[in-house]
């Protein structure tokens, strides 16, 4: 099969996020779809899987106008795409997930099914028992069996939106090869939306790259085997950022402030899960300072993250904050004191969907009972201003794409808290934004305030953090010298190595 | 709304439930074999016949307005108040409990009244605060919770009823005796038997929650912490201390409305005699997607075509609960147009629709402290 996209347009609002699209991805090819965020290239995809129709233009396969709409027509003609958070049923097993979309009729033909899953999973080396309940399955398995979901459904274009966040390299390597045995065995189309430029130099055939809703550039990938020497990688890296952004992005390094007082601190805090063994974890933060937390996704640094916040139970140990004992106030005390907690779910937790910013700006901005709309109008302006937001102050929330919708909840923060707790404050944010949101976040360490926050990006936490704790399994291990630790060493700590 | 085809599907869209409903309610009557016009008839004489009448009606809009501008209130925050029927029975319990015990004669009567008000109120608020404590602190989802609290309110009425304010001769379970008169809320005169500073209140809280809900804080932090709990948390809203007040201000309410059941409609206190307004008020605001400026006047309609409703018995010997068929048909299809019209015009739909439409599905708890 293949496809081609011409003429896409669409719009929202005022923002053009596809703006006359024309691209061709041929069978048996990996392709990578770059941009910065907004730059329009979830759109593009929501609308070839079916999840959003465009204003205007055409989807042919095999050199025919499609015309589609809803996911499961487009699953029918044969496009299935991987959604970055995988769409399954948590309190289902894994079979019943691998069913359900998919077979007509009233009977479920749960031998059948099984059958094909295991063979499929054989196929790729993915290791699914089809009965363990969803919830007990991790990110990557997740994906797993939404890809096998999709190839029974007869998919044989694979769209996959950000697949490598939270898994671990092993796992990458794992999903890599099945993608490449898609491509090369079974002439599948790999489409592969990703902001790891490592990642698809790895992967990728070709290479399209969007910037403000317009296609700005077709790239071939170097041949992903001996030829993939550090400097070639180096040399594409440079020539994906300069087409993403128009511009080289000199390599960031961070101020470094003076370390203050201790202002918060845990002694043997043992956080209550039921999954994990959580060991007791002491540390103590400074003003000023940064404190990375690696680890692969539900290791207990969420867990650990969220006891310090006082959002999750706390089974034993102390917990001390600004020179006062706080092991059994509220988030919201907390709160008031200068902690302050930012989610990794925007929408979920952090931004209220509905609310305009102007009133996502009134509700942070003080206690009093009337509210000074005239004031809060004009520290909206100034906050849609100074971070750089694309949207307008009476529009709601959720009309913001992502990456924005993370600079408002950065603009919510206040100026000076004493700390900030903060998970994957970039997730899903291309370089420039996330390189912009640090600044912002380093602009308060250097006004005093400490930061202890967690990432799946190593370089990010290489990069900021004063110090370091990796999380496996709920246990904890500083590295010793953040400055000589390379993002290989802590590769292999994340694994469990220490 | 600016094309004129978007005006048109939400005209459309607003009558059709109207029209659809009526047409049923015409069948049913039809089935019966009986003339729909004479229904009409029926029950606009019924409801507007001449000036007691059209007390009648107003005795009946005053509690349901009452109930319906506190439902605004919880629902704002995202909670379902099913208590609120128990609510103003606790206020019809406390207000009836000064009546019988405060002894104060003809000459200080407003004063009276002023207490038995405040007392209801209280009492309202009492029941509200145990709905809103159960949840917040044990996690007992508001439903359940306010279901539980209706039937041991009217357990309580009926053991006061039937024990401790039994009548003196002739005690049952129908009523206690009749109050003294000065507790009893007076008529504005024989023609308009209805009670002036009640509508004065009703007046008064409408004004009041209006603004409180649209321009101040508190009504920011409901509408915040209805939408998305967890957000607002983080974000530093008191979200517990919000939910909790919004059950107090529903309660309080409610609990006036109680009062007015027991000091004015009746002259005692009786079992149920909250008589179902509570749950009516739930549909009223439902039918408005939980927008307050409509309230007083579809509370009127209710009031109208339930107290007309009465008529129907009388003058064409059918059930007076055709009327109640027709309301519950009524919010039935608005609610299922809305819903078909999120679905496949969802641009049309008026900016406060959507806003609206969410905090009324149920939230679950978050504590701020776990």
């Amino acid at each position: 099969m293949d496809i081609e996209l011409r003429n896409i347009h669409k719009r929202f609002g005022p923002i053009h996020a596809n703006n006359d699209i024309d691209v061709r991805f041929s069978h048996g090819r990996i392709v990578g779809i770059l941009g910065e965020n907004g730059a329009g290239k979830s759109t593009l995809m929501k609308i070839l899987s079916g999840f959003q129709p465009a204003d205007q233009g055409d989807i042919l396969i095999d050199d025919r106008i499609i015309d589609y709409s809803g996911p499961t027509a487009a699953i029918a003609n044969g496009i299935g795409m991987l959604q970055q958070d995988p769409l399954d049923v948590g309190a289902f097993t894994v079979l019943e997930n691998f069913i359900y979309g998919g077979a007509e009729g009233l009977s479920l033909q749960r031998a059948q099914a099984e059958a094909r899953l295991s063979e499929l999973s054989a196929r790729f080396g993915f290791e699914l028992d089809p009965h363990q309940p969803i919830d007990n399955l991790l990110i990557a398995q997740r994906q797993q069996l939404e890809i096998i979901r999709l190839l029974a459904l007869g998919v044989e274009t694979l769209i996959l939106d950000e697949p490598t966040t939270g898994i671990s390299a092993e796992q990458k390597d794992i999903l890599f090869d099945a993608l490449r045995r898609l491509a090369q065995d079974e002439g599948m189309i790999v489409l592969l939306v990703s902001h790891k430029l490592e990642d698809v130099i790895d992967l990728c055939d070709e290479v399209v790259v969007l910037r403000a809703g317009l296609m700005v550039g077709e790239m071939e990938m170097p041949l992903s085997d001996e030829h993939l020497t550090s400097v070639v990688i180096a040399e594409t890296k440079q020539r994906l950022v300069t087409m993403m952004f128009g511009e080289e992005l000199a390599a960031q390094s961070r101020p470094h402030y003076e370390i203050g007082a201790p202002v918060f601190s845990a002694d043997a805090l043992v956080a209550q899960d039921l999954r994990l063994d959580m060991q007791p974890i002491s540390l103590t933060v400074h003003a000023g300072e940064v404190i990375g937390l690696a680890g692969l996704g539900g290791s207990g640094q969420e867990l650990f993250m969220r006891a310090c916040a006082r959002l999750e139970r706390i089974n034993s140990g102390a917990l001390r904050f600004d020179g006062v004992e706080i092991t059994n106030a509220s988030y919201r005390q907390l709160f008031r004191r200068g902690l302050v907690f930012g989610a990794a779910g925007r929408l979920e937790e952090g931004l209220i969907a509905g609310l305009t910013l102007t009133e996502h700006t009134a509700l942070v901005a003080d206690d009093k009972l009337q509210i000074d709309w005239k004031s809060v109008g004009e520290r909206t302006a100034a906050r849609i201003d100074h971070y750089r937001i694309r949207g307008r102050a009476a529009d709601t929330i959720e009309q913001l794409s992502g990456g924005n919708q993370q600079r408002v909840l950065i603009g919510l923060l206040p100026d000076d808290p004493k700390l900030l707790i903060l998970e994957q404050p970039t997730r899903g944010l291309d370089v420039d934004s996330a390189r912009w949101i640090w600044t912002q976040l380093l602009e308060r360490c250097g006004r005093g305030a400490a930061i202890i926050f967690n990432s799946s990006d190593l370089e990010e936490l290489v990069t900021f953090s004063d110090r370091i704790f990796v999380f496996y399994a709920g246990r904890v291990h500083e590295v010793p010298d953040v400055e000589k630790t390379s993002i290989d060493e802590l590769g292999h700590l994340i694994g469990g190595e220490f | 709304m600016k094309n004129p085809r978007a005006i048109g599907i939400r005209i459309t869209f607003l009558l059709l439930p109207i029209a659809i409903s009526l047409a049923i309610g015409a069948a049913l009557v039809i089935a019966v074999g009986r003339d729909p016009l004479e229904v009409i008839d029926a029950l606009w004489k019924g409801a507007f016949k001449d000036t007691r009448k059209i007390g009648g009606v107003v005795n009946f809009w005053i509690p349901l307005t009452l109930v319906s501008i506190g439902l605004v209130v919880t629902f704002r925050a995202g909670l379902w108040n099913i208590g609120v029927e128990g609510q103003m029975m606790m206020g019809a319990l406390f207000a009836s409990w000064g009546a019988q015990y405060i002894p104060l004669g003809e000459s200080l009567a407003p004063l009276l009244h002023l207490l038995l008000i405040a007392l209801a109120a209280l009492g309202g608020m009492f029941w509200g605060a145990v709905v809103g404590a159960l949840k917040i602190r044990l996690g007992v989802n508001e439903i359940f919770g306010g279901v539980a609290l209706n039937a041991l309110v009217n357990v309580i009425s009926i053991y006061l009823i039937s024990g401790p304010w039994q009548p003196r001769i002739g005690g049952s379970a129908q009523g206690t005796e009749p109050f003294p008169t000065p507790a009893l809320l007076p008529e504005f005169s024989a023609r308009f038997p209805t009670n002036i500073f009640m509508i004065a209140l009703v007046i008064a809280a409408f004004l009041i929650v209006m603004v409180m809900l649209n321009a101040t804080r508190w009504g920011l932090n409901l509408k915040a912490v209805g939408r998305n709990m967890r957000s607002a948390l983080l974000l530093g809203v008191a979200t517990e201390r919000t939910s909790l007040s919004a059950f107090l201000v529903c309660g309080a309410l409610a609990g006036i409305a109680g009062s007015y059941r027991v000091l004015f409609t009746f002259d005692n206190l009786r079992p149920l005699a909250s008589g179902g307004i509570g749950f009516l008020g739930l549909l009223v605001v439902l039918l408005l997607s939980i927008r307050l400026l409509w309230v007083p006047l579809i509370a009127f309609a209710f009031a109208a075509i339930l107290t007309g409703s009465t008529r129907l018995q009388i003058a064409l010997q059918l059930d007076s609960s055709l009327a109640g068929v027709l309301q519950g048909m009524l919010v039935l299809f608005v609610i299922l147009f809305h819903g078909v019209q999120e679905v496949f015009f969802p641009g049309t739909l008026a900016d406060d629709d959507t806003v609206e439409d969410s905090a009324t599905s149920v939230s679950s708890v978050v504590k701020e402290n776990p």
